[in-house]
């Protein structure tokens, strides 16, 4: 779809592309003026409930660390799998810095909390920036013993370093309350927050991607040694990539945090990395929108299919409950895409008003084809 | 401008270049041939910095660079085309044209509106995928990428290679142009006929070491080269 665009774009046939550019631009202000409403009515309680907004407040923070996957694996093209990880250490500083001095009490009361981080509480916004920092400072750091890894090396190295950060969490009872986890951590990330962040993520991404970092992020995923050989230092770039991709998980880490308003180690486990991925994967790997609408699907999926959790009585057959049943519809799901849908639901395309006219389009005429058919039916396909 | 003095270079044990001397005066085309395994690209991925030297010079405009690292090398105005040209398959045209300039800060229009002059099928196809290019297509955008990083010296590893003939002959007429332009050229062979027809100065290759050398004009009508890669 954007090749298309990149094509008038250059042709220069500004006089005939105005008009349609017009058009683009009060869609997408329309679209976002709607989108603003709708989330000023939620808000308000006028059409969800709040189970439902916070479901559409997961898909947020879902998109987001789909994201940060989706720069390493899909367009820098190394397969890394630390996003839980790097998620965990945002979900930890951010928490930490938000929940008020007079829960930590409450909260640490098996072994009392560092005395440093006892009185500490700063607003939400500064808390996500640090937790997304410190999370980049992590990949920072994480990246140079395993960014000389290719492949399925590094996917290894990185779900090992991914782990080693679990169980520091989990060991460093005094900051992080162990095994307990983290509980009333103030639900400050509402539909609002979790919206405006993933957007501002989606437009520094798709930025990103037409500047000569983008340009050589996708060179270094295409051929490597090409990518070298025209002065690319791979190193930096791959670095610059994890580093962001940290940075954009400690994000979506301290939304989760807030979003669900308790966590433990064990929420971060690799399980959480491969939830990730099913969610790139589905999307289309080198698809920022495929992320978005991936991470949303498999959100909402995952709440819609709980019924199946609960056992069932298939009449013939009853399946007693079983917690985690649902999972296996994403194994299948998963399995489907790999073996016919490689390239996901997007591939590498993006989405566009102009892309998507002309799916409506050909919707279109495939309808008129049939109605005509219909009509005549002796005139055949060529009427 | 490039001068290379008793370069070896191994190879996961085997010693793929033991020793071979050349230069490649400036403004010149210079044609390395030999067969298959002569260590001929082995050469040119020792210059362009991607492989490691064990011992030996070169030199370029009178600076070693042997031990450099890539993207000094390339700064330094030497460029690669490689074996099987080596495209970002899932980038456009254009986006492979402007990776070629990924080490310079100027402006870049010049230097596009040259390459499809050179290149007319490169800009209709501008906004198409670079994998969806005809095998001939795919060698344009390979040299074209190449020259946007504005070369001094351009190497060239076996640009003949699967192509049709007649897509040959152009290529050729074309490396000649740029040549004329002012750039240099160091060029890998098999098709040692084209190459030494274009060549001002010929070096034959053979597992390792450098046999034959000499104006390319006489290397065409040496008994030796005539049997072995002329055929005749």
């Amino acid at each position: 779809m954007n090749q298309l665009e990149n094509r008038n774009a250059y042709m220069g046939l500004a006089g005939r592309m105005s008009k349609k550019r017009r058009r683009n631009v009060t869609l997408t202000i329309v679209f976002l003026m709607l989108l603003g409403a709708f989330i000023y009515c939620a808000s308000k309680g006028f059409v969800l409930g709040t189970y439902e907004i916070r479901i559409l407040r997961l898909c947020g923070v879902y998109s987001i660390a789909a994201l940060s996957m989706n720069l390493v694996n899909g367009f820098t093209g190394q397969f890394s799998l630390g996003q839980a990880g790097f998620m965990a250490m945002g979900a930890y500083v951010t928490s930490l810095l938000i929940i008020p001095a007079a829960q930590k009490a409450a909260i640490y009361y098996v072994h009392p909390i560092v005395p440093w981080l006892k009185d500490v509480q700063i607003p939400f916004l500064f808390a996500l920036l640090i937790g997304g920092l410190v999370s980049a400072l992590c990949a920072f750091l994480i990246g140079f013993p395993v960014l000389r890894l290719r492949g399925d090396y590094l996917a290894i190295a990185t779900l090992g370093f991914s782990e080693i950060i679990r169980i520091i969490l989990t060991n460093a009872i005094p900051v992080t309350n162990g095994s307990l986890g983290l509980k009333n951590i103030p639900n400050t990330a509402n539909l609002w927050w979790t919206t405006i962040v993933t957007a501002v993520v989606i437009i520094f991404l798709l930025r990103m991607m037409k500047t000569s970092y983008g340009r050589a992020f996708k060179a270094i995923r295409d051929d490597d040694i090409a990518a070298e050989a025209m002065g690319i230092s791979l190193f930096k770039h791959k670095m610059i990539a994890f580093v962001i991709g940290g940075f954009l998980a400690g994000i979506s880490g301290g939304l989760l945090g807030s979003v669900v308003g308790a966590i433990t180690p064990n929420y971060f486990r690799f399980t959480l990395a491969y939830e990730i991925l099913l969610i790139v994967v589905l999307g289309g790997m080198g698809s920022i929108t495929g992320s978005v609408i991936g991470a949303c699907i498999v959100t909402i999926a995952k709440e819609k299919l709980r019924f199946l959790d609960a056992g069932m009585n298939l009449g013939f057959v009853k399946i007693p409950p079983i917690d985690g049943m649902r999972m296996l519809v994403f194994s299948l799901l998963l399995m489907i895409i790999i073996l016919f849908y490689r390239r996901g639901l997007f591939g590498s395309r993006e989405f566009s008003w102009n892309g998507l006219f002309r799916i409506i389009r050909r919707i279109g005429a495939w309808f008129g084809r049939l109605f005509r058919r219909r009509g005549h039916p002796e005139g055949g396909a060529d009427a | 401008m490039i001068e290379v003095e008793n370069l070896k270079v191994n190879y996961g044990g085997i010693e793929a270049v033991k020793g071979i001397s050349f230069s490649v005066p400036q403004g010149d085309i210079v044609t390395l041939i030999g067969a298959n395994g002569a260590g001929k690209s082995t050469t040119l991925r020792t210059i362009a910095g991607l492989v490691k030297a064990k011992s030996g010079s070169i030199r370029f405009m009178g600076e070693e660079i042997l031990g450099k690292d890539t993207v000094d090398i390339v700064s330094r105005g030497i460029t690669l085309v490689p074996e099987g040209r080596r495209l970002f398959p899932d980038l456009t045209v254009m986006e492979n044209i402007k990776i070629g300039a990924y080490l310079r800060k100027d402006k870049l229009d010049d230097d596009i509106e040259w390459i499809f002059d050179l290149f007319p099928r490169l800009k209709e196809r501008h906004w198409q995928l670079a994998g969806t290019l005809s095998g001939g297509e795919q060698q344009m955008l390979a040299v074209a990428r190449a020259l946007m990083s504005r070369p001094k010296l351009m190497m060239m590893d076996e640009p003949s290679l699967g192509l049709a003939p007649l897509i040959v002959k152009g290529i050729f007429r074309i490396i000649q142009e740029i040549n004329q332009r002012g750039v240099t050229i160091l060029l890998i062979e098999q098709n040692a006929n084209m190459a030494l027809r274009i060549a001002d100065m010929g070096y034959v290759m053979e597992t390792g070491a450098i046999t034959l050398q000499g104006p390319g004009k006489e290397l065409l009508v040496n008994d030796e080269v005539r049997q072995a890669y002329l055929g005749s």
